[in-house]
């Protein structure tokens, strides 16, 4: 009697937690499964398991939605964001982590001032600069600005990871002769690589999911990326709740399974960006 | 090859050469790693934000001439109603996130601390909707709370009638539906971050605690909470800045209405900006807005400075 007093019921702890979970994953379950109802079905049959699937509400939302060509601006505007943030990043935390930099204080600090900056002291000045340089309305200007927000995180996230590598190796390549750039190339890169995944992950969910610089700085339908093309799908086909939530799945889908692949890491990575941005 | 790292005697003349490899090359030659990084984060952030700051004092519209009008926006701006409405409600956006999402969150994680079955399980549950852009956050919950085919609409079969109504569309209610929506896909990361802290509390406070007769609220109250004070004061921190900045959710669900009922700062700001084409005005809404986020930013860091453990 005493023992079970001490160890106490975790009953309670699963109901609670299952209720929590209830509450993330059904309203994510009705998006899903409202996206194969007809708006007909969707009138008596508002929150329930569709009776027919119409799975061509896909292929409708994908027409319409016009998915391959916002699909394709989300793939360049990720894939560009990641590689520049990555080149960026991964240069600037091996001088920082490695190379014996005067001044790297000033930098961290300065990093700290530069993440700290709200968007909304700089987006006017940002926008009649891009404008100036005719960079709006181009995906290159969208991908530069992406870089320059996610940057900073990304050198700190991979600078960690650096530092804990053995200098046994680094010290090995110096020995033989090799330059900075050839001890980068050939022992850092290699080494690294899981730092790199997580901070392209990282870096690519938000460069998929941004909204208000992509709301901005991209106002051509030919240009949109999935955000604010989705954004602007709903706006026009506000009535037609299973073409959009089937635009939305469309969105959310590859989060999903990637994040099901690699959760460890996309936990960690973004747990580390919540913490610094 | 040359050893430069080894020091040259002082009483010997150092030649040029050498000098400028070890002190200027090989220096300049480190930072040109960093260099890239550096100019493109000056040329999207530092730049525009002076820019931005200087904005605030001319009544500039985005083409043209500007003329330098002093403190004469910041003079309007503190009669603005509209902008006394945005602030009023930023506040309560904030402190509504500063309590229902981290009530949610110490409990999530407070009861995912004390078992073991299932706990990746649910962490990965709660973490799902954090994942999710705005838009995707909007869509769900715009048709869950639409007075037709809703929660609402279905509580309404059974009598039950206080949900049936458009929350988007009422001036009392906009704001709440928004912080609401914004929450829904928020808490779990607080979840995840909370559960690393309390797993990282010495397991036989919690063992010392029992023997006295504590209360499994006790026991949160007397060692959980204690334990993770920095981590919960670091996301009270993150909530604050990141609900003083919001945007995304209101522009998408109600566009500040109706009648600026959910107006916040940044999308007033915005149609300063890009509607009204008044930028001198809209930068001085942005120069307020990071003078507000920064009152925090700045306590935390002095106090850490001085050596607070928070």
């Amino acid at each position: 009697m005493l023992k079970a007093r001490r160890e106490q019921s975790i009953l309670p702890n699963y109901i609670i937690l299952t209720i929590l979970a209830l509450a993330s994953l059904l309203p994510i379950l009705t998006l899903f499964m409202n996206s194969f109802k007809t708006t007909v079905e969707l009138g008596s049959n508002p929150l329930g398991i569709p009776q027919i699937w119409h799975f061509e509400n896909y292929a409708e939302a994908w027409e319409v939605g016009r998915y391959g060509t916002i699909l394709r601006n989300s793939l360049i505007i990720t894939g560009g964001t990641i590689i520049g943030t990555l080149t960026l990043a991964g240069l600037g935390a091996y001088a920082l982590a490695r190379l014996k930099l005067r001044g790297a204080d000033l930098l961290a600090f300065y990093f700290l001032v530069g993440t700290g900056v709200p968007a909304q002291l700089y987006i006017v000045p940002l926008f009649i600069m891009w404008r100036d340089l005719n960079l709006l309305n181009t995906h290159l200007g969208l991908i530069i600005i992406y870089c320059g927000l996610s940057s900073p995180f990304a050198t700190y996230l991979l600078r960690a990871y650096l530092i804990s590598l053995p200098e046994e190796f680094v010290e090995a390549a110096r020995i033989d002769g090799a330059s900075n750039w050839q001890v980068l190339r050939h022992i850092i890169l290699p080494l690294s690589w899981p730092g790199f995944v997580t901070a392209a992950l990282v870096v690519g969910l938000s460069s998929w999911n941004e909204f208000l610089f992509a709301v901005t700085f991209l106002n051509t339908a030919d240009l949109k990326p999935i955000s604010t093309g989705l954004y602007a799908f709903q706006t026009r086909y506000s009535r037609d709740w299973g073409l959009t939530n089937a635009g939305a799945v469309i969105m959310i889908l590859p989060i999903i399974v990637l994040f099901l692949a690699l959760q460890r890491r996309f936990i960690e990575g973004l747990t580390q960006g919540g913490l610094k941005a | 090859m040359t050893d430069y790292t080894r020091a040259t005697p002082m009483s010997q003349p150092v030649p040029l050469g050498q000098w400028m490899m070890l002190h200027i090359i090989r220096p300049l030659g480190r930072w040109a790693f960093v260099l890239p990084l550096l100019i493109v984060n000056a040329v999207v952030i530092i730049i525009p934000s002076v820019s931005g700051i200087l904005y605030a004092f001319t009544d500039w519209n985005g083409i043209g001439d500007a003329n330098w009008v002093g403190l004469a926006n910041f003079q309007k701006l503190f009669q603005d109603p509209i902008f006394f409405q945005a602030f009023t409600n930023n506040v309560i956006y904030t402190s509504l996130f500063l309590i229902i999402p981290i009530f949610m969150g110490l409990l999530g994680a407070y009861l995912l601390a004390g078992i073991t079955h299932g706990q990746v399980i649910f962490r990965l549950i709660y973490f799902i909707p954090y994942m999710f852009s705005s838009v995707i956050n909007t869509q769900i919950w715009r048709y869950l709370l639409h007075p037709r085919y809703g929660i609402g609409a279905e509580l309404a079969k059974y009598g039950i009638t206080f949900l049936d109504f458009p929350i988007f569309g009422r001036r009392d209610t906009a704001l709440y539906g928004i912080v609401f929506v914004d929450g829904w896909h928020w808490w779990g990361f607080l979840v995840v971050l909370y559960l690393a802290a309390m797993t990282q509390v010495d397991k036989e406070l919690y063992e010392v605690a029992r023997l006295d007769g504590a209360t499994r609220f006790q026991q949160f109250r007397f060692v959980t909470l204690p334990s993770i004070r920095p981590t919960l004061i670091f996301t009270m921190l993150i909530i604050f800045i990141g609900t003083t900045l919001v945007f995304d959710h209101v522009y998408i669900l109600t566009g500040g209405g109706p009648a600026h009922a959910s107006e916040v700062m940044a999308t007033y700001l915005y149609t300063q900006a890009f509607q009204n084409f008044d930028v001198g005005y809209a930068a001085s809404i942005g120069v307020m807005l990071a003078l507000w986020v920064s009152v925090p930013l700045s306590i935390f860091y002095i106090l850490r400075r001085r050596g607070w453990e928070i």
